[in-house]
């Protein structure tokens, strides 16, 4: 409680001050990050956090050091999805320092869950109070040095993404990916989402359309649940990368208990090579 | 840059204060004067008219999850058919307050339509005779266009949809909300507050990840101590149209809506497959109960409905409610 009632009253009187002041912290605190992604996309429930989560351990599968941010405050999910549900921010006195996921310090989380003493609590926040944590998240948080920093968003178009866009314009953000699912009705969502990336100047690197389809296991017959095409569709509509389309797996769902990698856990799916080739696509953009 | 005390924050009286503005700490504060005059605790007069115009509308409902791309929408508008057709002499009204992510017009089937303005306010577009909507959809030029707002903005629209629109007598009106516990749920609670919430439905899908973000939604009922009427689960299992074995697509590890339900003390009004057809039935915008008749989701929905419908009556006549 002394915890939200802290942040919600710094945030109202500070309203004016901070505006001005943030670049200089963000631009301190980020130094260290190479390359920053975000994942968006309009529609809640596609795949976000564990497009978002999958990709971090695939990075650090690949060698690479990376930092995980959560800025989905009203339903933080990589805290479980990475079985880091009972893990403390530490401060320090150049700021938090976040939850690492592994033993070699390679993947760094934080989150707002992390901040929360029981997981039923809900954080009942308006606009400017989840601003203020979030520019506290992108400016108080030590990542030291990392190769890439992956945002996890929220659905929708609001404050939480109007005010991570606005920190990153003057620090190198380096794209967003766009997760959406087959069905017209994501497909609808996730266009308002591009609009927002196109109007506010975000590079997109392309959509992933996740969820794809279902093979049974019973019979192996894939059937498209959420119909086809969507995200395909939707690439070409608004001129975009296609980048992969990642079917529904079960297995990989099971994994957020474990919190570990799909290339490590089962190499030879679909899931996998999806993963793989992803990276490979998003570290060869970064070199050219 | 103005210099701000470091200990500002653990004293601060806050806005709804009677010693905002006027606390020794506040003097330093750039929003000394705003507090001090008075203007954040004056009554908000919006909640009297909202209940004004919504004294014809007989049960509110709203349908909430913590978590997006449960269904909420998708049984919203099932269940909004599903009254419609129950009884011609029902009229139901749907309010889409998803601001940022509007899906109603697609699932109502009724994408493209305008809402046009008459000297009683905005007329709702109808689906059927005694069913009709409202949502931001319908004011967007474009469908790619995005509604980029902070949350003050969407609490203004959804304030104006509350007052200005006009429903005529309805016996039930239901608001479809977008993801999480924030502007949105916090407005339309408060400014429905005064006017009388019947109940919130809780939709949820059976994996953990999903349970951990609508146990959040329950605390937020809790919190602004709206009645809960019950959980709907949702996707809860697949049958393969090929072989007909069911599968848990999304595995219930933890055991699901029912056991969290039981739980937190809510009541469990039923589950509903993952089907194919009704989302495909979605998309299109048609009408699942009159496409796909004989399907056994439609049977589940009924019973869900049912439950819904008693506990409605039941809240209207307070003497039988159990406080539990």
């Amino acid at each position: 409680m002394d915890f939200e009632r802290e942040i919600s009253n710094a945030t109202d009187c500070r309203g004016g001050y901070i505006a001005g002041g943030v670049c200089v912290f963000l631009f301190v605190m980020l130094e260290g990050v190479k390359h920053v992604l975000l994942v968006l996309s309009g529609k809640g429930g596609v795949g976000k956090s564990t497009i978002s989560t999958q990709l971090a351990l695939a990075l650090k599968e690949s060698g690479f050091r990376v930092g995980l941010l959560d800025v989905d405050l009203c339903g933080p999910s990589v805290p479980y999805l990475l079985n880091l549900e009972d893990r403390d921010v530490h401060q320090s006195s150049d700021g938090w320092i976040p939850v690492f996921a592994d033993k070699e310090q390679k993947l760094a989380v934080m989150s707002i869950g992390f901040l929360l003493k029981n997981k039923d609590n809900s954080i009942v926040w308006r606009g400017p109070k989840k601003t203020g944590m979030v520019k506290q998240f992108l400016t108080d948080v030590v990542w030291q040095n990392i190769d890439y920093l992956i945002i996890d968003t929220p659905p929708g178009t609001s404050d939480e993404h109007i005010t991570v866009m606005e920190n990153l314009r003057n620090v190198k953000c380096d794209g967003a990916l766009i997760v959406t699912t087959p069905q017209a009705v994501a497909v609808d969502d996730v266009l308002r989402e591009v609009t927002f990336c196109k109007k506010t100047g975000i590079h997109i690197f392309g959509i992933i359309e996740n969820m794809s389809g279902f093979v049974c296991p019973s019979c192996s017959e894939c059937t498209n649940i959420f119909s086809a095409g969507g995200g395909i569709a939707l690439s070409k509509m608004v001129n975009v990368p296609f980048l992969a389309k990642v079917p529904i797996d079960p297995q990989v769902g099971k994994l957020a208990e474990t919190g570990q990698s799909v290339l490590v856990t089962l190499p030879d799916s679909q899931v996998a090579q999806v993963f793989r080739k992803l990276v490979e696509e998003l570290t060869q953009s970064k070199e050219a | 840059m103005a210099d701000i005390p470091s200990d500002i924050s653990q004293h601060c009286p806050g806005t709804a204060s009677k010693d905002a503005g006027k606390a020794s700490i506040c003097t330093n504060c750039p929003n000394q004067m705003i507090c001090a005059s008075g203007i954040s605790q004056q009554p908000d007069l919006t909640a009297d008219l909202i209940k004004r115009k919504l004294s014809t509308v007989k049960n509110k409902l709203l349908v909430l999850s913590g978590k997006g791309g449960v269904g909420k929408s998708t049984i919203t508008s099932l269940i909004s058919r599903s009254l419609a057709s129950s009884n011609p002499d029902i009229n139901v009204a749907v309010l889409d307050i998803d601001i940022c992510g509007p899906s109603q017009p697609r699932v109502l089937g009724v994408i493209g339509e305008q809402v046009h303005q008459s000297g009683s306010g905005w007329s709702p577009v109808y689906i059927e005779d005694n069913l009709s909507l409202m949502s931001i959809g319908f004011l967007l030029a474009n469908p790619s266009d995005a509604v980029i707002w902070r949350g003050p903005k969407k609490t203004g629209m959804i304030k104006q949809f509350l007052s200005e629109v006009d429903w005529g007598a309805l016996d039930y009106l239901i608001l479809d909300t977008p993801p999480g516990t924030s502007d949105e749920h916090l407005s339309a609670t408060s400014y429905l507050k005064h006017a009388g919430i019947t109940g919130v439905i809780i939709i949820t899908t059976p994996q953990q990840v999903a349970l951990l973000d609508v146990r959040k939604e329950i605390d937020f009922c809790r919190k602004v101590n709206i009645p809960i009427l019950g959980v709907i689960e949702n996707m809860s299992i697949f049958v393969c149209p090929n072989c007909n074995n069911s599968v848990e697509i999304f595995p219930a590890l933890t055991g699901g809506g029912c056991v969290m339900a039981k739980e937190l003390n809510v009541e469990f009004l039923g589950s509903l497959p993952l089907d194919p057809l009704l989302a495909k039935c979605c998309d299109e915008g048609k009408n699942f109960l009159t496409e796909i008749p004989e399907s056994p989701t439609i049977l589940t929905l009924q019973t869900i409905v049912q439950k819904i419908i008693d506990r409605c009556e039941k809240i209207k006549h307070p003497s039988e409610i159990d406080t539990t």
